[in-house]
């Protein structure tokens, strides 16, 4: 290869490094698929909201904001320890640290799914049921999806951690990690549509 | 060919056509007993020639899955099929199982045949799509579990590629839904919630992955793109057919007495179902695109990407026209649902197995491909058929339309017989479009005898 061909091609991988969103393409497809899925939803709830604002209003009241908020405090901090994991590889390469973020970010993941355990114990103890009404619902289909979201999101957090502690990720070779932070991402970005609309918005 | 057993396939794809030409033949006299109502009444009633249309569709693919299994998975694991023979055996059993049954439909009455077979000892019968007897069950989940048996041993000797698994996934998950088909409980909510297992599960679940597993396998073969690359696209879409498939069994459950909250559920869920066939289509004109190699089977390319095409529009698009509970409020049950019905049939699962055989075939008769006389033949009857299909879809759903509109929407409900009469010319126009179907399909037939010059290379 002569120096011409060399530079440019250095020149495109350093442009990729900007241009192209990090992980692999297929997780990016997986996270708009999810998305979309989220976004008919929440969708269908403002449709469902607008046939009965009064109905909403009312049952809103007997939502737990302070756990919802609570929750949305685990969510970022998760994501801000995912974040930090991933620059500990990419910027430092330092697996170690990077496991210990992802240690963190699993922490803030089980105490998410904690105190929603204990808003689920409190709402089945009132009898509220999917056939409630339309807004119990939503609220109990909306957020046992996003659930099993953050279960998934945690399966592949495990996943990462285990793999940064076998050293597993590099700067050049981050792909798989920024690939499951990405995902995690999405996790906490739902949720964060998700609460201001299922327990702030009146 | 690269492994001896591979060969046990072929009679399998044969069966499978001679089944498909069967299904069309009874399509073609029900379809002109939508028109001419005592067309060959009373030696074939309406409600049979119905029956044996639909039970014929599913034996031929059966057929079809279970040849493109014993030829796809030697080859996957490298390794021959842990025993031909009982390939073999079961090919014979299925087949004369299979026929006895499609005479017994067509020679006794449906009662007596019931009475017959043992359909008081356990009573499955008389559900659609499940007419078959007791007995003809019974060996289908034998037949099935050999099969499985079979491939599943072969696979655990050999090396085991994410495409057998997702295969084997499909297959055994085909397996196990068909079991709901014995459970019948007099509660009729009860019984169509799990008759539903057995045919959502199936068309909208497991068999989608069949599809994804045989689509995967053909692109690697006729592109020479890297497993790698493939095997991720597949991971991906069978993910996404099983979030929405699965929950989306749920468009189903609006009108036959389950909670209320499955009309949101069956909705939202159902409208994502589309997802995994775009990504479908996109995966195979993907592939194509950055195939590495010109692989001299064109056809089979033509089908690979046809059924990545066709599945979309009439699983994906068809069938999201009528999944939301509002509008399904009205279309539940008229043409716009046989609409869907035969375009997705056809561009999901009759489609994928046509590839298959369109890639093997000439690999199991000695050579990498058909000449170039033949292959042309087979494309203008794939252009031939799936046209024909497109318009077939397109007179049912302007059938389906009007029906609606006349039956159901309007403020003066018309009684359904007046609405058909209405309709008629659609069904004389889907009945044409069905001629030129069949015509196809002899094409088709025929291209398999056209000789001419082969190209030597084997693959």
């Amino acid at each position: 290869m002569d120096a011409t061909a060399s530079q440019l091609t250095q020149t495109h991988e350093h442009d990729e490094q900007f241009q192209t969103p990090p992980g692999d393409l297929a997780i990016w497809f997986f996270i708009l698929a999810e998305l979309l899925a989220f976004a008919v939803f929440f969708s269908a709830y403002a449709f469902a909201r607008a046939n009965d604002v009064a109905l909403f209003n009312e049952m809103q009241q007997e939502v737990d904001r302070n756990l919802g908020a609570l929750n949305t405090v685990f969510l970022i901090t998760a994501s801000w320890c995912v974040a930090r994991a991933v620059h500990a590889v990419t910027r430092l390469g330092q697996n170690r640290i990077a496991s210990h973020w992802l240690l963190g970010g699993i922490f803030c993941g089980a105490g998410f799914l904690v105190v929603k355990m204990f808003e689920y114990s409190a709402k089945f103890g009132a009898g509220i049921s999917l056939s409630t009404n339309t807004f119990w619902m939503f609220y109990l289909s909306l957020t046992f999806f996003h659930f099993m979201h953050v279960i998934l999101g945690m399966v592949i957090l495990c996943v990462l951690w285990v793999q940064t502690r076998k050293g597993g990720y590099g700067p050049k070779n981050a792909n798989g990690l920024e690939s499951g932070a990405a995902y995690w991402h999405m996790v906490d970005l739902v949720w964060i549509v998700l609460f201001p609309l299922v327990y702030v918005m009146r | 060919m690269q492994y001896k057993s591979q060969a046990v396939a072929k009679p399998y794809f044969i069966a499978a056509i001679g089944l498909f030409v069967g299904q069309i033949l009874f399509g073609l006299i029900m379809g002109l007993q939508y028109v001419v109502g005592d067309f060959l009444f009373p030696a074939i009633p309406f409600n049979i020639a119905r029956m044996v249309h639909t039970n014929l569709l599913i034996v031929w693919l059966l057929f079809g899955f279970m040849g493109s299994s014993y030829y796809l998975v030697p080859e996957e694991t490298e390794t021959e099929l842990w025993s031909p023979k009982l390939a073999i055996a079961l090919f014979w059993i299925f087949l004369v199982a299979g026929a006895l049954t499609i005479v017994g439909y067509l020679s006794l009455p449906y009662a007596k045949l019931a009475e017959l077979t043992g359909n008081d000892l356990l009573e499955t019968m008389g559900r659609e799509f499940l007419e078959q007897p007791l007995i003809t069950k019974v060996g289908i989940v034998v037949v099935a579990l050999a099969f499985l048996f079979n491939i599943t041993m072969t696979t655990l000797k050999g090396r085991k590629t994410s495409i057998v698994l997702v295969l084997l996934l499909g297959l055994w998950g085909l397996a196990v839904m068909f079991l709901f088909s014995f459970y019948n409980p007099h509660n009729l909510v009860l019984d169509k919630f799990y008759w539903w297992w057995v045919v959502h599960l199936w068309v909208e679940g497991v068999w989608e992955l069949i599809l994804g597993a045989l689509l995967a396998f053909v692109l690697i073969k006729v592109t020479g793109v890297d497993r790698e690359v493939i095997e991720k696209w597949l991971y991906v879409i069978i993910t996404l057919t099983l979030i929405t498939g699965i929950i989306g069994t749920g468009h189903h459950y609006f009108w036959i007495g389950a909670p209320e909250y499955w009309q949101w559920w069956g909705s939202i869920f159902s409208a994502l179902e589309p997802i995994p066939f775009f990504a479908m289509t996109i995966f195979a004109f993907n592939m194509v695109n950055r195939r590495r190699r010109d692989h001299p089977n064109r056809a089979a390319t033509l089908w690979a990407l046809g059924t990545g095409v066709m599945s979309f529009l009439g699983a994906g698009v068809w069938g999201f026209l009528h999944t939301l509970a509002p509008v399904n409020y009205y279309t539940h049950g008229t043409q716009i649902t046989a609409a869907h019905g035969h375009m997705s049939f056809y561009g999901a699962y009759a489609m994928v197995v046509l590839c298959v055989i369109s890639y093997a075939m000439p690999v199991l008769r000695g050579r990498a491909a058909n000449s170039n006389k033949a292959q042309v033949m087979e494309m203008w009857s794939f252009w031939l058929m799936t046209v024909s299909m497109v318009f077939i879809t397109l007179f049912l759903t302007a059938a389906g339309v009007l029906q609606v509109w006349l039956q159901r929407y309007s403020d003066t409900p018309m009684p359904f017989m007046q609405a058909q009469d209405q309709i008629s010319l659609f069904y004389w126009m889907r009945e044409g479009a069905g001629v030129f179907f069949l015509i196809g399909l002899i094409i088709y037939i025929v291209s398999f005898f056209i000789k001419g010059e082969t190209r030597a290379q084997a693959a």
